[in-house]
């Protein structure tokens, strides 16, 4: 068998009330070994309940799924062996030191820390100096690559990442892909999930999630390629009257704020910069700067969030 | 059995770093055990009194000094206006008004008897209870004594008069605190069984540890283990110290082998740590265990026969302490400290208490599920 995870046409709800709330429909895709996939989605996407299913803490209503070649109903005994799991919230034991929970979860593996340690010592070198401190007083950076060391102890095949980096400050999220690239280099397949757009054209592949569905499946670049529609930017002074007019008039197609810019798509498509000044001429706007931009995987989101 | 002893080692760990829980665990029953059994007192002294005294002879006199003297009864007013003794039961200055009519002497002297009455605010039930029982025994001493001295009573007496004397077995001079302080002991010692061991679990659920674990391969059993030892052990620590403690203050030494007290105990706790087990399978935060906890330590309060003797129950409510274990460690350790009974004169409520642990253990861990 050649993917690491599978899963087919899974299915799952919660109840609340008398309510049926769906946090996963019809979700199917593989991943291959060795890859670092990535679920991309906003909060409530479903990525959470997804990475609970395939770490057996969770069971699915339909479909099937595996996970290094196991079944997650019938072999999850086999998966706990050999998937590691960091959740999105910090969840180790703030009262032992950092030693304490890395030696800690290393037994309940049945490993230890000396046997692993080529794996996780690029990574715990970086923490080796706190050893005795408590994971509690660790700070934000330090207690991510804690837990990253603790679910990489007893060398798993897989490993499961929900939200590593929010919340994390820029340098170290950096670092982290950083990190998460040379694991991949010890033939690891990485999961992981994250809400930040960018971080997408990092991954293998990715998979777009939007309300408990997946919308598209592909490289950063397939994704971006697929995106037909010529796109340019604009910006002018006054940024918010600028997108409330593009919007009202018939111009424009989609205009979605990014950042410093807008992004616009066009009607009927300019195909330089002076007509596309022209097209928006009638609207009054002052410092006018209009720019042909490639799409990004942030827009080929917005654009499937529309369909 | 790496996987146990490590769980084993965290736990205790965790236990001797946290500063609030290690005082709560050691302190509680040192206080407890300091405070409650002198509170909680069953004997009503100070009862209010407000004499109305209509005759103002020297019989009333004699009468209320008598009533006085004793440490039962406080003087608050000495009137002649029963609307004036209502309105101190109305502040709640008095809890018991005795009127003595204006004939009480003549009637006394030329009829051979008089009435008074008596009049109790019956808002704190014991002490109304318990204040007239005091008072109408005085008086009848006072009868007692006026006959006396009025007459030489016969050798025989001319009507058959039945006196009862009695002894308290066990317990001769009827000291409270022999007997709270064995119960409060037992209170302790599920506290910290069932309470802790279900906040603990609890805690590693609310702040996501348990999912950690719940990934590895370790087994159900050997997590629950990991979890039902140190606080089997923390409990007989516990009944340990509160074993040392209503010695060296109260001066009370077990009738019964010590051992007797320990072997129940082992089972008890057990039985207790699966029923904290089962509230951790419940509630999903801390304050859920918590409240749940407090609900049935009510219960088991209240309908454990600690404070109110559970012969003197209701029907239903008898039956119902029948599955409330701490009512059988209550009642064997009185046995033990108070009567010196053995390992054979308990075995029932041992078998029962055992039962109790087999029962809510299974379910707790039928309950207990690594994923939703």
């Amino acid at each position: 068998m050649n993917s690491a995870v599978k899963v087919n046409n899974v299915y799952k709800s919660f109840k609340k009330g008398k309510t049926e709330v769906k946090a996963l429909q019809e979700i199917s895709f593989e991943v291959n070994k060795g890859e670092l996939f990535g679920l991309i989605g906003p909060d409530g996407a479903g990525k959470t309940t997804l990475f609970r299913i395939l770490t057996t803490l969770m069971l699915a209503n339909k479909g099937e799924a595996w996970v290094d070649g196991f079944e997650v109903v019938s072999q999850y005994k086999e998966i706990r062996k050999r998937v590691g799991y960091m959740p999105g919230r910090f969840s180790l034991y703030q009262d032992l030191t950092v030693e304490e929970n890395l030696s800690f979860f290393a037994t309940l593996f049945n490993t230890s820390l000396q046997e692993n340690y080529d794996l996780i010592k690029s990574i715990y070198q970086q923490i080796e100096p706190f050893k005795k401190r408590r994971a509690g007083a660790l700070s934000g950076g330090m207690k991510q690559k804690l837990a990253l060391s603790c679910a990489l102890i007893h060398r798993p095949t897989v490993l499961f990442l929900d939200e590593p980096t929010t919340g994390v400050d820029a340098v170290s999220r950096k670092e982290f892909w950083e990190l998460l690239h040379q694991l991949q280099a010890h033939g690891i397949t990485i999961i992981v999930s994250t809400p930040y757009m960018d971080e997408a054209s990092l991954c293998d592949r990715v998979a777009l999630m939007q309300e408990s569905r997946i919308m598209e499946i592909n490289s950063p670049k397939g994704i971006t390629e697929n995106f037909k529609k010529p796109l340019w930017s604009v910006r002018s002074a006054d940024m918010y009257k600028l997108m409330l007019d593009l919007r009202s008039g018939d111009v424009v197609d989609t205009c979605y704020p990014f950042g410093q810019y807008h992004h616009v798509v066009f009607k009927k498509d300019p195909h330089t910069v002076e007509e596309a000044k022209q097209a928006i001429a009638t609207i009054s706007a002052k410092d006018l700067e209009v720019q042909r931009i490639p799409a990004t995987i942030e827009d080929c989101f917005m654009e499937l969030m529309r369909k | 059995m790496r996987a146990l002893r490590i769980l084993l080692e965290k736990e205790f760990k965790q236990v001797f770093r946290d500063p609030a829980i290690l005082r709560i665990i050691f302190m509680m029953p040192i206080v407890q055990l300091l405070v409650m059994p002198l509170a909680a007192d069953y004997e009503v002294k100070n009862i209010k009194l407000c004499v109305v005294d209509f005759d103002r002879s020297s019989y009333s006199q004699k009468l209320v000094n008598k009533i006085t003297a004793t440490k039962y009864f406080r003087s608050v007013d000495y009137t002649d206006s029963y609307e004036k003794a209502l309105t101190y039961v109305e502040k709640d200055e008095a809890d018991l008004v005795l009127q003595i009519p204006s004939s009480f002497e003549k009637q006394l002297v030329k009829e051979d008897r008089a009435t008074v009455f008596m009049a109790l605010n019956a808002i704190n039930g014991v002490k109304a209870n318990l204040g007239g029982a005091y008072l109408r025994t005085i008086i009848g001493d006072f009868n007692e004594e006026v006959r006396l001295e009025w007459l030489q009573l016969p050798r025989l007496s001319p009507q058959p008069t039945i006196q009862v004397s009695a002894i308290n077995w066990f317990n001769p001079l009827m000291n409270y605190q022999v007997f709270m302080v064995p119960g409060i002991l037992v209170i302790l010692v599920t506290m910290v069984g069932a309470f802790l061991s279900a906040l603990n679990i609890v805690k590693e659920k609310e702040i996501g540890t348990i999912e950690q674990i719940n990934v590895t391969p370790i087994r159900k059993y050997q997590f629950i283990l990991g979890k039902l030892i140190p606080f089997w052990v923390l409990g007989l620590i516990i009944l340990t110290i509160g074993l040392i403690i209503s010695w060296a203050v109260y001066g009370i030494v077990p009738a019964g082998n010590v051992f007797t007290i320990y072997i129940f105990a082992a089972v008890y706790l057990l039985a207790v740590l699966g029923m904290g087990l089962l509230v951790s399978t419940f509630a999903n935060t801390q304050q859920q265990a918590m409240l749940l906890s407090f609900f049935l330590m009510m219960i088991f309060i209240l309908l454990g026969g600690l404070y109110t003797s559970i012969d003197s129950m209701p029907g239903w409510a008898q039956t119902f302490t029948k599955f409330n274990p701490v009512s059988y460690f209550i009642e064997v350790m009185r046995m033990v400290v108070l009567k010196g009974s053995g390992l054979y004169d308990i075995r029932n409520h041992l078998f029962i208490v055992f039962a109790f642990a087999v029962v809510l253990n299974s379910f707790a861990v039928w309950n207990y599920r690594k994923r939703s």
